[in-house]
């Protein structure tokens, strides 16, 4: 381990000692802060540092989430140390963290440290998920409201000393001055160095108003960056703890199916110690070398029993539509019936979407270290999930020790973009390391991460009608869907919500069909209402649109495989069908489709957005299809689509222009011009990376991506038989517009662009060719039926 | 196993290996380098790039016995925090990443086919990066990078 006196470092080497531990005890060795163009590139390496925590005595916080302390502290040295629950999945909202902190606390960039993510250490909030990490941090009960409480306590401290009220007062790098008279001031170092708080946050403490903003609201550069692009940064695939041994899993062949005999014998002679680990139909082997583990996993002899019998993947939108239903409905106008009868037109649809997986870079990781046994046992794990609290509680579930004797540390993995693989090979390290009574890390293989270790994002069939009146309006619309379940996130009560714990007897609670009764009030978040809707729920209207006659009824069934959120889950699957039906609806009417959108469209932001992307697309305003493109060979249109995210999290809107091989079926996507309003921008580059990576992976998955399987098991199992978008294939232009809003409340951000994409692709290639794609993927041998069916 | 000499990064290690032991294992658990990262092991992503006597490998599926005794280097070896190499510094200047991990392949590829073709278009490099996978698609900054890089080169 390299130690922090670089050459060009300002670190603060003088840190206290509980503030280094904590450092230490967190993953981090060493900062670097590296000046540029006078900007701070905050560098951070990892490196060695597990080795060190498995040895240390564990350092414990107060993490109660209404403390002042649980967020902050100040050293004497002046260094800050902040604590946070949300975590870095290189969407960058740690670098907004630092922000945040030198803005509301008026300090430099290199002074602040930030550890998240450790149940040790930091308050628990919850899961890093859902964009949520805005509107969290920077609500009335988050990182933002306990700076700005422990900045006026501060502020009160400096007005008793220096003897000046506080409105006298002012603050500078961390040094707080009498307005009149700045050489009379103290150091926040001084005020409080190394001491407690003691305050509760106080949710009337007054935060910065983001107009005054002079960190926030610029493009820091990712602190993370350099030490990535220099291989220095630890992932959870890098956490060596000493001693540590290497184990594998060995998932069931076929769903469903269990253990009914398990041959050790068959991996006697193998080499590097190896031993078997069983538990109900939970197999695992561990030995002293990855290499040694992987032989010893493919050797071990295990019979199984015959899997569940699986629905056939060509007939799966027809069997889903016969399974019993838990129904929910968003918005039950009672007049829709009679409207669609009354209309001049009416226009319907069915859209349907396959399962996806979140299939990550690396194949997920973790490792564990469970000592002892029985009441006084303790566990640590090295994790990449999105709640190490959740993990924590049902780890310990798993294991069968008390949750207060578990630590889940977080460790960066690949970009996971929901529940990929992480939780669930945490269970399977710890429960390896407790077999063996020493650390175990295991690897998942490739088709362990596909088809025994991610939950998936679930398929969707979507029936859409609209009752048209004679002008043109739309008056009614209708909205049925079905989707699968099947688990979820894993809490204290449900380890059975993801594979390992199902498999080793939790049990993953079963759907349990029900009607569904008229809500109580307006709720979109799973944006199962189209953006068009007014609404209207017990007499008032909490939608963005004109739209009064609405019905949106979800029907959920038992899925055959476990799924969970994948990045905007249902969100992306509805506004897929909701965004491609108002297409249809303008086409059918011969409306432009931005125009049509705004004409049904009453959220000023809403149409803002969509304003903006048309405008930075130089959008060619005319109904769909294009004139004059020919039926044949490769034609090129325009599409777009927007989305309040959520409901409430989130404006974007979407241009897509396309290029389609009518010989062949392929399209070729041109170009993507995105806008975003998500309130008041954080860091302008790092929302530009995120809805840059937004829109392509949602170009991924709206062309290529789909789960498939046989009547036993998943066959979507490596990159081969899981296509995505690669290097090597033709690079759309990407454009982001910014629509900054510093008088707004924080919204989300990284889920925002992705939704609209299949759509805005779809209306282009309607646009291009007069088809209309309703299936994702959009392969070329569908493109091709769609062709095929034109009128 | 075997002792085997592995020179990595200008550094001579001895390591105690079965022959057939893929390369990324040894640089990863024995020699602890972080930088190539096992994605699929089937030599489909490209995140356990590293370059041997110069051209881009898959360690997930080279036996290590086939690198014994020649120069293997990986993304530490290019460069540093203090001193990153060219195409390091290009991508910290593009913000070139999200989660990053797999950088060792999209930055040592490049890096080999810009240093032979300096004169490559953006169209070129995405081109010449084929079989590659970022699943953050942070495919539009990544180009842009190594066409940085590339200018770098030519300068």
């Amino acid at each position: 381990m390299r130690t922090a006196s670089s050459t060009k470092s300002n670190y603060p080497v003088a840190m206290t000692p509980d503030a280094l531990a904590a450092l230490e005890n967190a993953g981090f060795s060493r900062r670097n802060f590296l000046k540029r163009a006078g900007a701070l590139i905050v560098t951070f390496s990892m490196a060695g540092s597990a080795r060190k925590l498995a040895a240390q005595s564990p350092v414990q916080r107060g993490t109660a989430l209404n403390q002042v302390d649980s967020w902050i502290a100040i050293a004497r040295d002046e260094s800050i140390t902040a604590y946070s629950g949300k975590c870095e999945f290189g969407q960058g909202f740690s670098t907004v963290q630092y922000q945040l902190i030198a803005e509301e606390l008026n300090v430099p960039l290199d002074r602040i440290t930030l550890i998240f993510c450790d149940t040790f250490l930091t308050p628990d909030q919850g899961v890093t998920s859902g964009s949520q990490s805005h509107p969290a941090e920077f609500g009335a009960t988050g990182l933002r409201q306990a700076l700005a409480t422990a900045r006026e306590a501060l502020f009160q401290m400096a007005s008793q000393q220096l003897n000046v009220p506080v409105d006298q007062l002012m603050v500078e790098d961390g040094v707080i001055k009498v307005t009149a008279n700045p050489s009379r001031q103290m150091t926040y170092g001084q005020l409080i160095g190394s001491k407690t708080f003691n305050l509760t946050l106080n949710n009337r403490a007054v935060v910065k108003d983001p107009s005054r903003y002079s960190i926030l609201g610029t493009s820091v550069p990712r602190y993370d960056i350099p030490a990535k692009v220099t291989g220095e940064y630890q992932y959870v695939q890098n956490v060596r703890v000493p001693g540590m041994l290497h184990g594998k899993v060995v998932r069931p062949p076929a769903v469903g199916a269990k253990v009914i005999s398990v041959n050790e014998g068959s991996v006697s002679g193998l080499p590097g110690n190896v031993k078997v680990v069983v538990k109900n139909d939970f197999v695992g082997v561990v030995a002293d070398k990855e290499w040694q583990a992987i032989q010893a996993a493919e050797a071990l002899e295990v019979k199984w029993s015959q899997g569940d019998p699986l629905p056939d993947q060509q007939e799966l939108y027809a069997w889903m539509r016969k399974q019993p239903t838990r129904d929910a409905y968003t918005v039950l106008a009672e007049d829709v019936d009679s409207m669609l009868k009354t209309a001049a037109r009416v226009v319907s649809a069915t859209y349907l979407h396959p399962y996806q997986m979140h299939g990550s870079l690396a194949s997920s990781c973790a490792v564990a270290d469970v000592r002892g046994s029985g009441s006084s046992a303790t566990a640590t794990i090295w994790s990449a999930t999105q709640g190490v609290y959740p993990q924590r509680d049902s780890a310990a579930m798993v294991l069968g020790i008390p949750r207060e004797n578990v630590r889940v540390i977080f460790v960066e993995g690949s970009g996971c973009y929901g529940i990929n693989g992480a939780d669930t090979v945490s269970y399977d390290a710890a429960l390896l390391s407790q077999a063996v009574g020493k650390p175990v890390r295991v690897q998942f293989t490739r088709r362990d991460e596909m088809s025994g270790g991610e939950n998936y994002g679930p398929a969707y069939v979507l029936d859409l009608r609209a009752g048209v009146d004679d002008k043109g309006q739309i008056i009614a619309w209708d909205y049925e869907s079905w989707t699968l379940t099947k688990g979820g996130r894993p809490n204290a009560t449900t380890p059975g919500n993801i594979i390992t714990g199902a498999l080793v007897g939790f049990p993953t609670p079963a759907l349990v069909p029900a009607r569904g009764n008229p809500p109580a009030n307006y709720a979109n978040n799973g944006n199962a209402a189209s953006s068009y809707g007014a609404g209207v729920v017990a007499g008032r209207s909490g939608g963005t649109g004109n739209i009064r006659g609405e019905r949106v009824l979800t029907h959920s069934i038992a899925s055959p495989f476990f799924t969970g959120p994948l990045r905007s889950p249902a969100r992306l699957q509805n506004t897929f069908a909701n965004e491609s039906f108002i297409d249809e609806v303008a086409a059918s009417v011969k409306a432009d489709p931005v125009e049509y959108r705004r004409r049904h469209l009453t959220d000023s932001r809403l149409i803002d957005v969509l304003n903006a992307a048309a405008k930075a697309a130089d959008w060619d305003s005319r109904p769909s299809p294009k004139p004059g493109n020919a039926r044949t060979g490769v034609v090129t249109g325009r599409g777009i689509s927007c989305v309040l995210y959520e409901g409430d999290n989130g404006y974007c809107a979407l241009v897509a222009e396309v290029q389609v091989d009518q010989e062949t079926g392929r399209i070729v996507v041109k170009r993507l011009v995105a806008s975003q309003d998500s309130g008041p921008v954080s860091n302008p580059d790092g929302l530009r990376n995120q809805m840059e990576g937004g829109v392509l992976q949602g170009m991924s998955r709206a062309l290529r991506e789909e789960v498939r399987w046989d009547e036993q098991a998943i066959t979507s199992t490596h990159w081969r038989t899981y296509p995505v978008y690669q290097f090597g294939e033709p690079l759309p232009v990407v454009e982001t517009v910014l629509v900054n809003r510093p008088d707004q409340p924080h919204m989300g951000a990284g889920e925002c662009t992705i939704t609209t994409v299949a759509a805005a692709i779809a209306n282009a290639v309607f646009d291009a060719t007069g088809a209309r794609l309703r299936q994702i993927p959009f392969i070329p041998a569908r493109v091709l039926l769609a062709l095929r069916s034109r009128g | 196993m075997a002792a085997l000499s592995l020179k990595v990064n200008g550094r001579s290690h001895s390591v105690d290996a079965a022959p057939d032991t893929p390369l990324l294992y040894v640089l990863m658990d024995d020699l602890q380098l972080n930088g190539p990262k096992f994605g699929c092991g089937l030599a489909q992503c490209g995140s356990c790039t590293v370059l041997l006597n110069g051209e881009p490998i898959r360690s997930c599926v080279t036996p290590v016995s086939d690198a014994a005794g020649q120069e293997i280097t990986t993304i530490e070896g290019l460069g540093t925090l203090e001193a990153p190499h060219p195409i390091q510094k290009a991508f910290i200047e593009e913000q070139a990443a999200q989660c990053g991990y797999c950088l060792s392949g999209i930055m040592l590829y490049g890096k080999t086919f810009i240093d032979q073709n300096p004169n490559a278009t953006e169209q070129q490099i995405m081109e010449a990066l084929g079989g590659l996978l970022c699943r953050c698609h942070t495919h539009v900054r990544m180009v842009r990078a190594l066409a940085r890089y590339a200018q770098e080169v030519r300068a």
